[in-house]
Order: structure tokens, then sequence, then C-alpha cells
């Protein structure tokens, strides 16, 4: 039997206009899919899409959500961009984001007297460190004994979303809670301010958005950005350079994983006031951060409009959700489609591709 | 004290189950060089299907057929998208997952609460499933149980000792060299890869078909994702990946025992991820010092004219 053969050439330069072509064909593509996918389980798509769209866009209300949905995704998929950068698979955004909630809740919960000025800086910074050193465990594994990051940093998210549980259930189970497994709430000076009628936590943000520029800088203009970007796209050719591997995966692991963490303090001081399981913290957030970085080609600019698409989505989800019965893990229909398409729809901005007979 | 440690071996094996056809499937794939993070998604997918398939044709046969079946589809994607596109591996895998998890919960809806109304019934092998002790512990499990310890010797087998082997194993091994001797390493990869998705599949239904049996949301609940590390703990060998599941199956197992101890659910439940780290860590230490490792192009797509 003859099979047709996919034929590569490599293009010697891949034009703006190409590579925003790439990405738009394969979002259409990859909503006629699911679109297919939904059809087949008995979903009409086009209520559905309708009521994504509406959910996430279509009016104030929602654009609101979107943007406070939008942060999460934001601070993790920016920090993400670099160790992908860099090569790092940190998959584990989820579980330092969720180590990030702890560390905040803790202070939050510990330190309730502090005034909001100091108490505040503190939460964020120790978000920023439980995060960080969450996905320094695998960074270390990684670079000093050769341990694929890629199982070690999602294993540490069972553990760190068994630890969120293990405290509200436990030890940080609230007085006054009726028995649900929540923390009481933070005290006044823990409780991040918002834009008046929604929930968006402006410090948080703003941080963000200083945030994606500073790594934008960072890779863009510095020397060590440009390390990263070499040890990304060719790691022995660093090494032969000079370049110390080590210093730099541990180095991006630890920033994304900080960045997740912020994301977790955000989510607990400027959403819930308190800390809860670990599905009411987050839908998934470091999850589909992975589809955030990827989706703006690790551009840490472009960041922040994937951010904002997938935040709608999300608000979306949940649109559909109630208005359709549809279970919660319907988002994840999306993410996988979606990133699917995005990886594939790449591919032809670097080759051309040509079926042989 | 003997009766709690023979309990839990009589458990483990059951449990240790699925991840054992998880672990065969992708030792075959990763030493044809393609790394398959989709296997939690081709597990819950095996999961849902092998159950809704049994449940409304009344038959687990056909459900366990179905599974394979979606398994090995998802997998045709990720060979599709890694070997002949050759997208990144990591991401393709793991979308794959994501897309398992989501259309999972969206298929299994109808079925959440549902006991499976055929079942697997256990085999007393003759004779063998009297003896004292032995009998009860290891000789009366369904046949799936069974199938899976017998694919151990039937894979090692192909793998090291016939021509088939070789090939796969070449494929993985050095694939432009393989192609030079006339092998056709895109064709090897998809068979190995779509073999591994069917296992991954079959799996996936024991765990709804006969470990549970019941649909639940997420019930692989990251066995797939233990199956990866297992393949590295097993050396990327079938006889290493029997030991691997089991003892998994044991710590799964210890887990729910010794809860009465006033032992936190939550904290007993990071302890086969735990462990997974433990073992990546030892079993890379190991690999590097006896100087074995991973598949050589484990990873890396074959492009014929970039050789």
């Amino acid at each position: 039997m003859k099979i047709p053969r996919l034929r590569f050439e490599r293009r010697l330069s891949s034009p703006q206009w190409l590579q925003v072509a790439a990405l738009v064909v394969s979002l259409l593509l990859a909503m006629l899919t699911i679109a297919v996918i939904f059809y087949a389980l008995g979903v009409n798509p086009l209520i559905a899409f309708q009521r994504i769209f509406r959910g996430g866009f279509g009016s104030v209300y929602g654009l609101k959500e979107t943007v406070t949905k939008s942060i999460p995704l934001m601070l993790a998929g920016v920090g993400l961009t670099l160790a992908f950068k860099g090569r790092m698979y940190n998959i584990g955004a989820e579980g330092q984001l969720f180590m990030g909630a702890i560390v905040a809740s803790g202070l939050a919960l510990e330190f309730s007297e502090w005034p909001a000025y100091i108490l505040l800086p503190v939460m964020f910074l120790g978000g920023f460190l439980g995060g960080a050193l969450w996905a320094a465990i695998p960074a270390i594994l990684k670079a000093r004994f050769r341990v694929d990051e890629v199982l070690t940093s999602l294993m540490l998210v069972y553990v760190a979303s068994d630890a969120v549980k293990y405290l509200v259930y436990g030890p940080w189970r609230g007085t006054d809670t009726r028995g649900f497994p929540i923390t009481d709430e933070f005290s006044a000076a823990a409780q991040l301010p918002r834009l008046i009628d929604s929930r968006i936590h402006y410090p948080t943000l703003i941080l963000a958005l200083l945030l994606a520029v500073l790594i934008y800088l960072l890779v863009a203009r510095t020397k060590l950005g440009y390390e990263i970007r070499v040890t990304g796209e060719n790691p022995d050719a660093a090494r032969y350079a000079g370049m110390n591997y080590q210093k730099i995966a541990l180095l991006v692991m630890l920033i994304s994983g900080g960045l997740a963490g912020l994301a977790g303090v955000g989510e607990v001081a400027g959403i819930h006031f308190r800390m809860r399981p670990p599905e009411g913290i987050s839908p998934g957030y470091g999850f589909t951060a992975i589809i955030v970085a990827w989706l703006a080609r690790l551009n840490p600019l472009a960041a922040i409009l994937t951010a904002f698409l997938l935040g709608g989505l999300l608000v979306g989800g949940d649109a559909i959700q109630i208005a359709l019965n549809l279970p919660a893990a319907t988002v994840h229909v999306f993410n996988g489609v979606i990133l699917l398409f995005v990886i594939a729809g790449e591919l032809f901005t670097r080759y051309r591709i040509r079926l042989e007979f | 004290m003997l009766e709690f440690i023979l309990s839990v071996l009589r458990a483990a094996i059951p449990a240790g189950t699925p991840l054992l056809y998880g672990t065969l499937g992708e030792v075959y794939a990763e030493r044809s060089g393609v790394l398959n993070l989709g296997v939690e998604g081709m597990m819950i997918m095996g999961a849902v299907s092998g159950f809704a398939v049994a449940q409304t044709t009344g038959n687990v046969w056909l459900g366990i057929l179905a599974a394979a079946l979606v398994g090995g589809l998802l997998a045709l994607i990720h060979a599709f998208a890694s070997v002949s596109l050759r997208v990144n591996q990591v991401v393709s895998g793991l979308a794959l997952t994501m897309l398992g998890l989501g259309v999972s919960s969206m298929m299994g809806k109808k079925f959440v609460g549902q006991p499976l109304a055929a079942r697997l019934q256990p085999i007393n092998i003759p004779v063998l499933s009297d003896l004292p002790l032995l009998g009860e512990l290891l000789f009366r499990f369904d046949v799936l149980v069974y199938l899976g310890i017998l694919l151990v010797p039937i894979l090692w087998f192909v793998l090291y000792k016939t021509r088939l082997g070789v090939t796969l194993r070449s494929v993985g091994e050095n694939p432009s060299a393989a192609d030079s001797l006339g092998v056709n390493v895109v064709r090897v990869r998809y068979m190995a890869v779509v073999f591994g998705g069917m296992l991954a599949g079959v799996g996936g239904a024991y765990l709804s078909i006969s470990y549970a049996p019941a649909w639940i949301e997420g019930m692989t609940a990251g066995a797939g994702w233990i199956v990866i590390a297992l393949t590295i703990f097993a050396i990327w060998d079938p006889r290493r990946a029997l030991l691997g599941a089991y003892l998994f199956g044991g710590v799964r197992v210890l887990q729910f025992r010794l809860q009465p101890l006033g032992i936190s659910p939550n904290l007993l439940n990071m302890l086969p991820f735990l462990l997974t780290i433990l073992v990546l860590w030892v079993s890379s230490g190991q690999a590097a010092k006896r100087r074995i490792g991973a598949p050589a192009a484990l990873m890396t797509a074959y492009a014929r004219e970039e050789r």
C-alpha cells in the first residue's frame, strides 16, 4: 500500500502575517472540531458557542468577570512563557498556585492585626516564595539529577492540592463556618481592594501587567534573557558557550513558580478572602495558563491578550455549565483541542508542508 | 499482622492492574521513540467508553473492546501529531490528556451513580484456587488481571527475542540507521503508539468495569501520570513494569488501610505522588550509574530529509 507522505521544507523566514494567519486558522479549526465533539455528545454547538461568547464577552458583567479570571491566567501564563523559553516544561503551575495561596492564607490568618500596607505586600512576597520553592523541587531534581521535570512538577500539583484539602478540612478549618471546609474570613487588612461593582482585584492586575512587561524586557533585552533563549533552543550550544545550565534552569523555574504563587495570593486575598478546597480556589488556572503561554507563542506581552481570551472562555464555560447542565470539566475540551491545533498551526509557520504521493 | 499483609497483597494486584496495562503500553510507545503524555486521557476515555458500552449492551467484552478502540484512536491522533506533523510531543500528549478529561466527563454524565449491571466474573483457577492462603491470594481474580500478567512475558519476548522487537528498538534508538536498513520508521512508530493507547484504554476500562465497577468522573485520578513514571522506573522493560505496577497498587491499598489509624486521608493521598517523585529520582540516578537510559531517540521526531 502506498501511503502519501508529508514533506517538510524549512522556511527561511516566517513573516508576521503568516504567524497571525496560522493562529487564526488554527483557532477556527479548533472551534469547528469542538463543535463536532459537542454535536456528537448531544450538545447543540451553536447554542453552546453563543452562550459562551455572550457569557464571557457579551455583557459588562461578563467582561468584568473575564478580566477577573484573566488575572491568575496572566500571572501564571507569563511565568510559563519564561519557563518554556528556557525549555523547562513546568506543567505544575497549578500546584505552585496552591502553594502561593497556602502561604498567603497562613500569613493572613496568623498576622491578621497587621495593617494592610504591611500585611498585603508580605502576603504577596510569601506567596511568590511559596510558589517558587514548590517549583524549585522539580528544578533542582532536573538540573542536578536529570529527573524529568514534566512528571515531578505535575506530581507536586496533586500533593499541593491534597495539602490545601488537609488544611481546610483539618487544622485551618474556621470556627464559624457551619461545618464547611473553609477557613475563617481574612481580616479587612488582608483583603485586596476591588474595582467598584466587580471582583477585579486591581492591585493584582497591575502587578500582572507590570510583570508581563518586565519578563518581556528580561527576555528580549538582557544578557540573561539571551542566555535563556539560547539554552532553550539548544542546551548543548549553551553549555559550550560557557553558559551555566543549572543556573538558568533553576532561575526560570523559580520565576515561573513564583508568578503562579502570586496568582494564588490574588485568588485568596482578592476573590475569596479565605482558603477553600482546591477546586474552589482554581478551576485549573495553572493548566489553562499553559495554553495562555503557548497561544502567545511564548511572548509575555501577547500572553496578556491570550489570558484575556481564555479568561473569557472560562467565564463562558461557567455560563454553559449552568445553562446546558454540563460538567465543569467541559472546559478541558476547549483547552485540549485549542492546544492541539495551535501547536499544529505553529508548524506551518516554520515549514512548507506538502503532501507527496 | 500476617493477615494484614496478605490482605494488602491480595488487593494490590487488582489496584495495580490498570497501571500495568498502561505501563506496558507506554513501554512500547517509548521504545519506538515517542513519549505519550496522553496516557491519562486515554485511560479515562477507556474507562468511560468501556463503561458506557458495557452498560448499554450488557456485554463487558464489548465494553473492553470499545475501550481499546477509543484509546487507540486517541493515540492515533498523538501519532499523527508527533510522528507525521512532528509537533512537540510533550504538548501534544498534554493536550490529549486535557481533551480526554473533558470529553469523558461530558460523555459519562448520564452514567454517574449507576452500578454496572453486567460483571466480569472472577475465575477460580482449578486446584490452585483451593490452596490454603495462596489460593485466595493469587488464583481468584478476573480475567483482565490474568491477561495483564500474561502480557508481561509475551511483550518481553517480542521486545527482546523477535525481529519485530529488534525493529521497534532500533527505531527508538537510531531511526536513521533503521531507515537505511529499510525499516519504515513512521509505520513502526504509529503502530507502537496506537498499541500503547489501546492498552491504556483497557487499563481504564478495568477501573470502570471491574475495579469500581462504576463510572466516576476523573476516576483515573493521576494513574496515567504514574504510568509515565513507572515506565522510567521499569527502565523500559515489561518485567519491571509488573513489579512497579503492583508496588504502586500496594501503596494505593495501604492508603485506605491506614486511614482507620487516624491519619488524615488527604495526607495519605499524597503518598503515591511523593513516592513517584522518589522513584523517578532513584531510577534516574541508577540509570546514570549503569549508563542505561531512555531510548536514545525518545522525544525526537524523525525527519529523513534533515538527516
